[in-house]
């Protein structure tokens, strides 16, 4: 059974369909780029599989459940805006995360939040952007999950901070797990990915391991995206 | 040791030639154990699998070979090691010939200016 099995699934928002009957399967052990246009549908397809959204038609299923709460204690989310309660430090954070999820790795937290230079008895409001981001996803990763979904995991951080990100994803990785990671900042992150998917406009543009595309193109994720929706 | 990527070429086969080169210029030494797929991953900062697979690839080619338990090591056969350089060696001077040919070298006016480089050096 695939660890993501996703079948003619399309949201409409009124007229507007964000996404339009899209099909995708992913099995265990991959690393997966959700690459589009703002716009393209990649925080919508990521909210029905958290179950934050309900589909319009079509069906989202993880380890064959619809999103609910049998999937998310499976599921890692980091989502594109804080969801946290601003007003507790990062060790509160830590505490709260160990209270909800039972594959929390509260060790694995603080080795993060240590090396990121994040301090742990700052509140989240009185941090800088940058920091409110590193802080979320040293939450989100510190879970041993069998699926993460990242949303625009890299935007607001800086070049060196995104190099640790990408390296704490590569450490994190097992075999049982999928990592989707939704961006426009491809160049940066095409190396750690097996299979990329590009979304236009609610369709699946493309789904294809991006080792083929590099041999098949002799162009990068980058380039080829740039291709593609080329404005 | 600094991994540099280049675009639109497979990462596993750059990451073939990096560790080849390694192999060649005795970086890694015959014998050597190679880190492990992750540890090697997140250094490039690649997939886990490009780097397995890449590793596969330098195992069915004979310059690395793995032990059951203990994983994998740089091989110790010096033919094979004589044979990488060789190659090495002739895709180098493939890639020069080729340039030199391109500003309008011929064969002979290479192999007289190879000789008169050399005898540069050596002063």
């Amino acid at each position: 059974m695939a660890r993501i099995e996703i079948e003619n699934l399309t949201k409409k928002f009124g007229e507007l369909a964000a996404l339009d009957n899209v099909s995708i399967s992913l099995e265990k052990g991959q690393i997966v780029g959700l690459l589009g246009p703002n716009g393209s549908g990649k925080t919508t397809l990521i909210k029905i599989l958290n179950g934050l959204l309900t589909p319009t038609g079509g069906s989202a299923k993880i380890n064959g459940m619809e999103p609910g709460v049998g999937t998310k204690k499976v599921v890692a989310y980091l989502p594109d805006r804080n969801a946290l309660p601003d007003y507790m430090t990062t060790d509160q954070l830590m505490d709260l995360y160990g209270d909800f999820f039972a594959d929390f790795n509260r060790l694995k937290a603080e080795a993060m939040v240590d090396d990121l230079g994040i301090d742990r008895k700052q509140q989240m409001k009185k941090m800088s952007k940058g920091t409110k981001e590193k802080l979320q996803l040293c939450l989100v990763m510190a879970r041993e999950a069998e699926v993460y979904l990242l949303d625009e995991p890299i935007g607001g951080v800086d070049p060196a901070t995104r190099d640790y990100i990408l390296k704490t994803i590569i450490s994190n990785y097992n075999e049982d797990a999928v990592v989707i990671i939704s961006t426009h900042l491809i160049a940066d992150i095409e190396s750690v990915l097996d299979d990329v998917i590009f979304l236009k406009n609610g369709k699946v543009e493309l789904h294809k391991s991006a080792e083929e595309i590099r041999e098949e193109t002799g162009e990068s994720v980058d380039q080829l995206f740039r291709e593609v929706f080329k404005c | 040791m600094e991994w540099n990527f280049r675009n639109g070429i497979p990462i596993y086969t750059q990451i073939i030639d990096e560790m080849t080169m390694r192999i060649a210029s005795g970086a890694y030494k015959p014998g050597d154990k190679v880190p492990a797929v992750r540890e090697l991953a997140m250094d490039a900062g690649v997939n886990p699998n490009t780097m397995q697979r890449a590793l596969a690839e330098l195992e069915r080619r004979g310059l690395v070979y793995s032990e059951r338990t203990s994983g994998r090591f740089i091989t110790n056969e010096e033919s094979v090691l004589k044979d990488l350089r060789e190659d090495l060696a002739k895709r180098y001077f493939d890639e020069l010939t080729e340039k030199l040919g391109k500003i309008g070298m011929d064969q002979e006016d290479i192999r007289s200016a190879v000789g008169s480089w050399l005898d540069g050096l050596e002063k």
